[in-house]
């Protein structure tokens, strides 16, 4: 029998420790929806999206209520546009009419957003992969709610540099379209290394074509938990603080299991995964830097922060995977500095800097996430950063990403605020020497060796 | 079984059992346990309920609740017991 003390505790972290469950998505394949006819293309897309969907952020809304636990977003992942729209897409403008499609879409089924104006182009671009790609920055600025990843490369394929190269050039135009909105283009585009396929976090998600037609994926969160349990040992030992993270995360997992099933129960949609996450939001409280400071270190940045944060990550997968069937998605903690107030406080201080992100995303979650740089970095700079980010995800066979906003008009001591759960950010300094050589060459970078496994 | 967790959170006042109670037992909702504290002046208490035989359901038995709560100056949440179980137990 459940205790009294036990209902304490579960409602005190949702109350007051921020426990959510960040994302129910719900992953579509497009698939069948290809016609060599755009007009059709889009009705056979706008109706597939609208009918499986059709009850999403009802049921997402009943089963918050039924067991006073937020659901924060409701989201759709679809099949990447860039395989759907081939035959029919002859220009980038045709894509922008698909992503239109997609924004009225969810729209109508008030999502909060829906991801997978997508490619895959780990080694190499089909001509609609690159239509898609042109197609970006309009497709951004001219919808609300769509979110567009590349995937650029893989462990399995090495780094596609041409596609680095072009998305450097994606990133600056998508920031120049969208100036008015502070760039708010770029905060809803990601360029990945090792994407996985059943991601239910934007902006990367997409439904990839190993997934089945439709399938229910869950993101949990949970930052401020965490920390809270760690407040009550401060000072432990190692043991104890590995123990406490495991078994907070256990819990919390819980949750976004049983949210997971239920919703897959009432969708009548088979369940895909738990992503095992700490994702922040700009609350204070809920905030992945505010457990590191916990952990010990003055703040995010500090030496130290790489290895707190690599065991982090591993107590959050060791404490979650017990607590759900299927695990996958990103699953681990998301670093991003608009998102989470402690980052934000830490690039004030001077703590953090775009090099020391870069270490720490070799232990964790993605990567480079939610950056604003100054708005003239050259575009060779940000493919520079999209290649180093690429390979520290290919030689470690894990997913990493670059979510990076030069903001126009903004340089390094102006901050800029985005709204929302894209929060606010410092624009951070860029390394300001020169790699266009580098990334001016053509071709792509072999895939590692790990020890001639097969 | 359809189970649910009453909790019951504010300032001590006369009644409040007797009040939560009474709706319950107008909608044929049957207790199966009941514990309860004072923790620091303030009233805690926690109901497992069955509502298989239940006249209304969950959301209006929150929708009243909530002004059950209202009245009497306490807050009152009425969840699905999984959300407990799921978390507190292997």
């Amino acid at each position: 029998m459940i205790s009294i003390l036990e209902v304490n505790e579960t409602n005190k972290m949702i109350e007051q420790e921020n426990l959510d469950v960040r994302t129910i998505t719900m992953g579509i394949s497009l698939l069948d929806c290809a016609d060599s006819n755009i007009d059709r293309c889009c009705e056979k897309i706008y109706n597939k999206i609208t009918t499986y969907a059709r009850d999403l952020v009802k049921i997402g809304d009943d089963i918050a209520h039924e067991f006073c636990i937020p659901i924060v977003n409701k989201r759709i992942s679809i099949t990447p546009i860039a395989q759907v729209g081939g035959s029919c897409c002859k220009t980038p403008d045709d894509f922008v009419k698909i992503a239109h499609t997609l924004d009225q879409a969810a729209k109508v089924l008030g999502v909060n957003f829906l991801g997978g104006y997508s490619a895959v182009v780990s080694k190499g671009m089909t001509r609609s992969d690159e239509l898609l790609i042109r197609s970006i920055p309009k497709a951004l600025a001219e919808t609300d709610l769509i979110c567009s990843s590349v995937n650029v490369g893989s462990t399995k394929t090495g780094i596609n540099m041409d596609a680095v190269r072009l998305m450097g050039e994606i990133i600056k135009e998508t920031a120049e379209l969208t100036k008015d909105r502070n760039s708010i283009g770029c905060a809803k585009l990601v360029v990945l290394c090792n994407a996985p396929d059943d991601n239910p976090f934007m902006a990367g998600a997409f439904h990839g074509v190993s997934e089945a037609d439709a399938i229910i994926n869950v993101g949990v969160s949970g930052p401020g938990v965490v920390k809270y349990a760690l407040e009550s040992i401060r000072g432990a030992s190692f043991e104890v603080l590995c123990e406490t993270i495991k078994r907070t995360a256990f819990k919390i997992t819980r949750v976004g299991q049983l949210v997971a099933q239920e919703a897959s129960k009432r969708l009548n949609v088979p369940f895909g995964i738990i992503d095992l996450s700490l994702a922040p939001t700009p609350a204070v409280g809920d905030s992945v830097a505010d457990i590191l400071h916990e952990i010990g270190l003055e703040h995010a940045g500090a030496p130290g922060t790489t290895a707190a944060l690599a065991m982090l990550n591993d107590q959050v997968k060791k404490g979650g995977v017990m607590a759900s069937s299927y695990v996958g998605g990103l699953s681990g903690a998301f670093i991003p500095v608009s998102e989470d107030q402690g980052m934000i406080n830490a690039v004030m201080a001077g703590a953090l800097t775009i090099e020391k992100l870069e270490a720490m995303t070799c232990v964790c979650s993605v990567g480079l996430d939610m950056i604003a740089i100054p708005g003239d970095t050259k575009a060779s700079t940000i493919s520079g950063i999209i290649a180093d980010e690429s390979a520290i995800g290919m030689i470690n066979q894990k997913t990493t990403a670059v979510r990076i906003i030069p903001v126009i008009g903004k340089s390094v001591g102006d901050t800029v605020e985005f709204g929302g759960l894209l929060g606010h950010a410092p624009i951070m300094p860029v390394n300001q020497f020169d790699c266009s050589n580098f990334i001016n060459r053509s071709g792509r970078i072999p895939a590692p060796i790990h020890s001639f496994k097969n | 079984m359809k189970r649910v967790i009453i909790s019951v959170l504010g300032k001590d006042a006369v009644g409040i059992i007797a009040k939560v109670c009474n709706h319950l037992a107008s909608q044929n909702i049957s207790i199966m346990d009941i514990s309860q504290t004072i923790i620091q002046g303030y009233f805690n208490m926690m109901m497992i309920v069955d509502m298989s035989g239940a006249t209304i359901k969950l959301s209006k038995l929150q929708e009243n609740m909530d002004a059950i709560g209202e009245e009497i100056g306490v807050q009152i949440k009425c969840q699905r017991e999984e959300i407990f179980d799921k978390m507190h137990r292997i």
